[in-house]
């Protein structure tokens, strides 16, 4: 007697059984003649540069963990606004308290200056003239002849 | 590992038909390298709309070469992307087919003689199965390149030939 979940065992089986299968079967009749080109990384015909596994800035850190406070306050509101009505001045108050707290940590993020985005100051190397510039072989009164 | 790759050197009844379910099952899926150069890349979009309808040959163009079979060269092969092209044809897996389509990658086209960043014909970096000629060739000329390709399969073997 087979159950209800016993059909659906069946079916997981049969549905291993059947990839399994198909691998095994394209392993055994597949050409294989690998190369390191063959092999390489496909990146559009370009030779890859680089890994994969970057990192990424810790700019973008602090950012990603005061979404996560807003967020959650927003959470927070939808249900709120939903059942205003039936809890009354009560839930007005506590919503006030809670986005006060909030409020305190986004002046505290301000005032440390975590919004601010830390732009990067390159220094441009300059170049003097005469140096890497080559001079016109023909002066353009010479060209226009 | 490849049981049946490159083993047999005499062919036999069991060998033939299995040959004949091998092509057919390749030439009847040819999926596409989804990658244009030129003005024959439009004629190849062309024919792959619904009007010429080139799924009907099971062509079916995908954006890698892992899961390509045909490299469809639509266009003028400039120097800088010969290297490119002989790269990604490495990157894809055997079984695999080259269509050159229009004069500029058979042969470097308009660009013969005084084209300096042209290469003369993508067969000088990849070897190349079906020739289509054209500038640009039209839709059904694509296709009955595809079609001799198809052809070219369907008289392929396992059992390799003996040089002449």
């Amino acid at each position: 007697m087979i159950t209800e979940f016993g059909r659906v065992l069946i079916f997981l089986i049969i549905g291993g059984v059947f990839v399994a299968a198909g691998l095994i079967f394209a392993r055994l009749i597949r050409p294989h003649r690998p190369y390191p080109s063959k092999l390489s990384t496909y990146e559009c015909g370009e030779e890859p540069i680089g890994d994969t596994r970057t990192r990424f800035n810790v700019r973008f850190y602090v950012v990603a963990l005061i979404f996560l406070i807003f967020d959650v306050e927003v959470v927070f509101l939808f249900p709120w606004a939903v059942v205003f009505k039936q809890l009354g001045w009560f839930a007005f108050i506590e919503m006030v308290v809670f986005l006060g707290i909030l409020f305190v940590g986004y002046a505290y993020v301000w005032r440390k200056g975590d919004l601010e985005w830390e732009k990067p100051s390159p220094r441009i190397p300059r170049y003097e003239r005469g140096v890497g510039v080559r001079e016109p072989e023909m002066t353009p009164e010479e060209m226009a002849v | 590992m490849g049981l049946l790759d490159q083993r047999f050197e005499n062919g036999n009844i069991i060998i033939t038909s299995m040959d004949s379910v091998l092509n057919w099952a390749r030439l009847s899926s040819l999926w596409g390298m989804q990658f244009g150069l030129a003005c024959c890349a439009i004629e190849m979009m062309a024919t792959g709309a619904s009007h010429y309808d080139f799924d009907r040959f099971g062509v079916f163009f995908r954006g890698t070469p892992r899961q390509s079979d045909v490299m469809i060269v639509a266009g003028t092969v400039t120097l800088k992307m010969a290297s490119r092209i002989k790269l990604l044809y490495d990157q894809m897996s055997e079984p695999r087919y080259v269509i050159s389509m229009g004069s500029c990658s058979n042969c470097g086209g308009p660009y013969w003689e005084h084209g300096y960043h042209v290469l003369k014909g993508v067969d000088r970096v990849i070897p190349v199965d079906v020739y289509v000629p054209g500038c640009p060739p039209r839709p059904e000329a694509l296709m009955e390149g595809l079609m001799k390709l198809q052809e070219k399969i369907r008289n392929s073997s396992l059992a390799q030939r003996k040089s002449a």
